[in-house]
C-alpha cells in the first residue's frame, strides 16, 4: 500500500508539470502586447517599456517559462493585475468559500443520489423505477442557471424564505448548493442504478440469496458495497469538478467563491489572476482524483497489484 | 442502425431459418422499429427533429422579426397575437425563442463538428501510432482536468469575445471526449485479425486507418455525437447567460435568461419559456442519444455514462 501511494503522488507530477507549461504557453498566444493593454493606449513607449522590462516581457519566451517555473515552486503566482496583491491574497478566501459550497453540493448529490439509484435497480420495472429515472434524466437535462432562477424567483422574489445572494448564514447555502448539486445527484443516480443492477446479477449475490440472507443484507451488505466502488469513483471525479465548476452556482447567487473570481478575472482579463485560479483547480482535481485512487485501492485490492 | 443489424444475424442465426433471419434483419433496421420499441428514444429524435426544423426554416415559421419592437405590447402575457407573450422591449417571445434555437443549433453543431475531427484525429493516431499515444494522450488529461465551462471561459479569456470565438471555445471542450473515445476504440481495433492481415499484404498506414479502422468507429461516434451535442447546446447557453457568449440583442436562450430576473414579478413567462425550450432540446438530444446508444452500440454504455463528468455542467 505505501509504494502504492508513493507511485500515485510521482505519478501525478507529469501532468501538473504540464498543466502549467500549457496555462503558460496558451496566453502567449493572446495577440497584443499585455504592457500596452495594461497602460492604455494613452501611455508613452518609454513607460511601455519600461512595464516590458518590470514584468520580463523584454526577454525570449523560453526564459520567461523558465523564471515562471522559478517563481513557480516558490509558490509565488504573480499579481493580480488590477488589485495589485498577489494571486495567493486574492484566491485564498474564495477558495475556502468554493471549497465549503463543493463539500455541500457533493453530500447534497451522493447521499441522495445513492438512495435513488438503489431504489430503481432494488424495485427495477416499477413504477418507482420510472420515477427515480424520469427523475435522473430531468436532473441531466435541466439547465443549473435556469434552475437557479427559478429557484430565486420561488423562495426569494415571491415566498421570501430564503436570502438570495450572499454566504453569511446556513440559509444562504441551501440555493447554491442545490443548483451545484442537482446535475451530480442525478449522474450518481444513474451510475448506482446501473452499477447496480450489473451486481445483482452476479454469482455471490445468488449466493448470497440461496443461503438464506434477508435480502435487505444481499442489497446492502453483499451486492451494494460492490456496486458503489465505481459510484464513488464519479463521486470523486464529480467533487474535483465542483471546486473548478461551481461558477454558475456563483455567479447567480453572488457567492464569493473561486467560479465568480474567475469569471470576474476573464472579463477583465486579468491573465495572472487566470492562469492562478487555472493553475488551483487543477491542482484541486488531481489532489482529489489522487485520494480517490488511494480509496479505490484500499476498497478494491486488485488495482494495487496492477 | 445498420451496424447492428450483422450482430443481431449471428445471435439468432444458428437457431432461426435463414429467411425468417432476413426478415427480422430488414424490421430491426427500419425506422418502425425504432419508433415501436424506443418509443422514449422517438419522441427524443421528435422533438430535436421538430427544433432542429423550426431553426432551419426560422425566417419562415417564426410570426415576427425577433427584433421588432412593439412598444404597444411590452412584456405582454402569452396572448392571440404574441403567443408566448412579449418581452420587457416589446419583442414577440416565440419569434425569439425560434431564432434563440437557430443560434444554439448552428454553434453546438459546428463546435461539435470541428472539435469532433480534431479529436478523432487525435485519438486515433494516438492509438495507432504507439509513439505518439503519451504525449497526446497526457495532453488530452489535461484538457480533462478542467470542468467544461473552465476550459470555454479560459478560451474566451485568451481569444477574446464573439460568435467565432465562442464556437472554437466549446470546439475545445469536445476535443478531449471525443479523443478518449477514437483513442480507445483504435487501441481496440489495431489488434483485430483483418488490421493484423491489412499490414501482412503491406497496406499502408493511411488506407488501414482510412478503410478498417475509422470505419469501424462509426457506430460509436454516432453515439457519442448526439450525447455531447446536447452538453455543447448548454455550455453555450451558459456562456451567453454569464455574458461571455452572445450578446444580447441577439436572440439566444442563455442571453435572453441572463437579465430576465428583473421582469419576473411582472412577467416570468420571460424568464419560463427560453429555459424550458433549452431544457426540452437538451432532453430531446438525451432520449434520442440514450435511445440510439442501445441500438447502435450497447457495449458503449460503460464509455457513455462516464461522458457527463465533464460535458456541459
Amino acid at each position: 500500500m505505501g509504494s502504492f501511494i508513493w507511485q500515485r503522488i510521482v505519478g501525478s507530477i507529469p501532468v501538473l508539470f504540464l498543466v502549467v507549461t500549457l496555462v503558460f504557453f496558451a496566453f502567449q498566444l493572446i495577440p497584443g502586447d499585455p504592457a500596452r493593454m495594461l497602460l492604455g493606449p494613452e501611455a508613452t513607449q518609454e513607460t511601455v517599456d519600461r512595464m516590458r522590462q518590470e514584468l520580463g516581457l523584454d526577454k525570449p519566451v523560453l526564459v520567461q517559462y523558465v523564471n515562471y517555473l522559478q517563481r513557480l515552486v516558490q509558490g509565488d503566482l504573480g499579481k493580480s493585475i488590477f488589485t495589485r496583491r498577489t494571486v495567493v491574497v486574492e484566491m485564498a478566501a474564495p477558495f475556502v468559500n468554493t471549497f465549503y459550497l463543493a463539500i455541500a453540493a457533493i453530500i447534497a448529490a451522493t447521499i441522495p443520489g445513492i438512495v435513488l439509484g438503489t431504489i430503481a435497480a432494488v424495485k427495477q420495472g416499477t413504477l418507482w423505477d420510472h420515477l427515480a429515472s424520469v427523475f435522473a434524466l430531468l436532473g441531466i437535462s435541466i439547465p443549473v442557471f435556469w434552475l437557479a432562477l427559478l429557484m430565486m424567483y420561488l423562495f426569494s422574489v415571491q415566498l421570501k424564505w430564503l436570502p438570495s445572494t450572499g454566504n453569511q448564514t446556513a440559509a444562504h447555502y441551501i440555493m447554491p448548493t442545490i443548483t451545484l448539486a442537482t446535475f451530480s445527484l442525478a449522474f450518481i443516480a444513474r451510475m448506482t442504478r446501473s452499477s447496480l443492477l450489473e451486481v445483482i446479477r452476479q454469482d455471490y449475490v445468488r449466493t448470497a440469496r440461496a443461503k438464506g440472507l434477508p435480502e435487505r443484507v444481499v442489497v446492502g451488505y453483499h451486492a451494494l458495497r460492490n456496486a458503489l466502488v465505481p459510484v464513488l469513483i464519479v463521486v470523486g471525479l464529480r467533487f474535483g469538478y465542483m471546486l473548478g465548476g461551481a461558477v454558475v452556482a456563483e455567479q447567480v447567487f453572488a457567492w464569493p467563491g473561486l467560479g465568480r473570481l474567475l469569471i470576474s478575472a476573464v472579463n477583465q482579463r486579468d491573465i495572472p489572476l487566470i492562469q492562478g485560479i487555472l493553475l488551483l483547480f487543477a491542482g484541486s482535481f488531481v489532489v482529489v482524483n489522487m485520494i480517490v485512487d488511494l480509496f479505490y485501492g484500499f476498497l478494491d485490492p486488485q488495482i494495487r497489484y496492477r | 442502425m445498420d451496424s447492428s443489424t450483422p450482430r443481431s444475424v449471428t445471435v439468432s442465426g444458428a437457431a432461426v431459418a435463414p429467411d425468417a433471419c432476413a426478415a427480422r434483419r430488414r424490421k430491426v433496421g427500419t425506422i418502425g422499429f425504432f419508433f415501436r420499441h424506443h418509443r422514449l428514444a422517438a419522441a427524443g429524435g421528435l422533438i430535436v427533429a421538430l427544433f432542429v426544423l423550426a431553426g432551419a426554416l426560422a425566417p419562415v415559421v417564426s410570426p415576427f422579426d425577433p427584433d421588432q419592437n412593439d412598444v404597444q405590447a411590452t412584456l405582454a402575457l402569452p396572448n392571440a397575437k404574441h403567443w408566448l407573450g412579449t418581452d420587457h422591449l416589446g419583442r414577440d417571445l416565440l419569434s425569439r425563442v425560434i431564432y434563440g434555437g437557430r443560434m444554439s443549433l448552428y454553434i453546438s453543431f459546428v463546435a461539435v463538428g470541428v472539435g469532433g475531427a480534431i479529436g478523432i484525429a487525435m485519438g486515433t493516431l494516438a492509438g495507432f501510432y504507439r509513439r505518439l499515444d503519451a504525449p497526446l494522450m497526457r495532453l488530452n488529461e489535461v484538457l480533462l482536468a478542467f470542468p467544461g465551462i473552465v476550459v470555454a471561459l479560459t478560451a474566451i479569456a485568451i481569444l477574446g469575445r464573439g460568435l467565432e470565438n465562442l464556437i472554437a471555445a466549446i470546439a475545445i471542450v469536445q476535443i478531449p471526449q471525443y479523443a478518449r473515445l477514437a483513442h480507445g476504440l483504435t487501441l481496440a481495433i489495431r489488434d483485430r485479425v483483418y488490421v493484423e492481415a491489412a499490414v501482412a499484404i503491406g497496406a499502408a498506414d493511411r488506407r488501414i486507418l482510412g478503410r478498417y479502422i475509422l470505419p469501424n468507429t462509426i457506430a460509436p461516434m454516432i453515439v457519442q455525437t448526439t450525447l455531447l451535442i446536447p452538453g455543447a447546446i448548454m455550455t453555450a447557453a451558459t456562456m451567453s447567460f454569464l455574458g461571455l457568449g452572445v450578446t444580447p440583442p441577439t436572440a439566444e436562450w442563455g442571453a435572453m435568461l441572463q437579465n430576465s430576473l428583473q421582469w419576473s414579478v411582472l412577467a416570468p413567462h420571460i424568464m419560463i419559456v427560453p429555459g424550458l425550450a433549452l431544457m426540452l432540446v437538451v432532453l430531446g438530444f438525451n432520449l434520442f442519444g440514450d435511445g440510439l446508444r442501445d441500438v447502435l452500440d450497447p457495449r458503449l454504455r460503460q464509455h457513455a455514462s462516464a461522458r457527463g463528468a465533464n460535458v456541459g455542467q
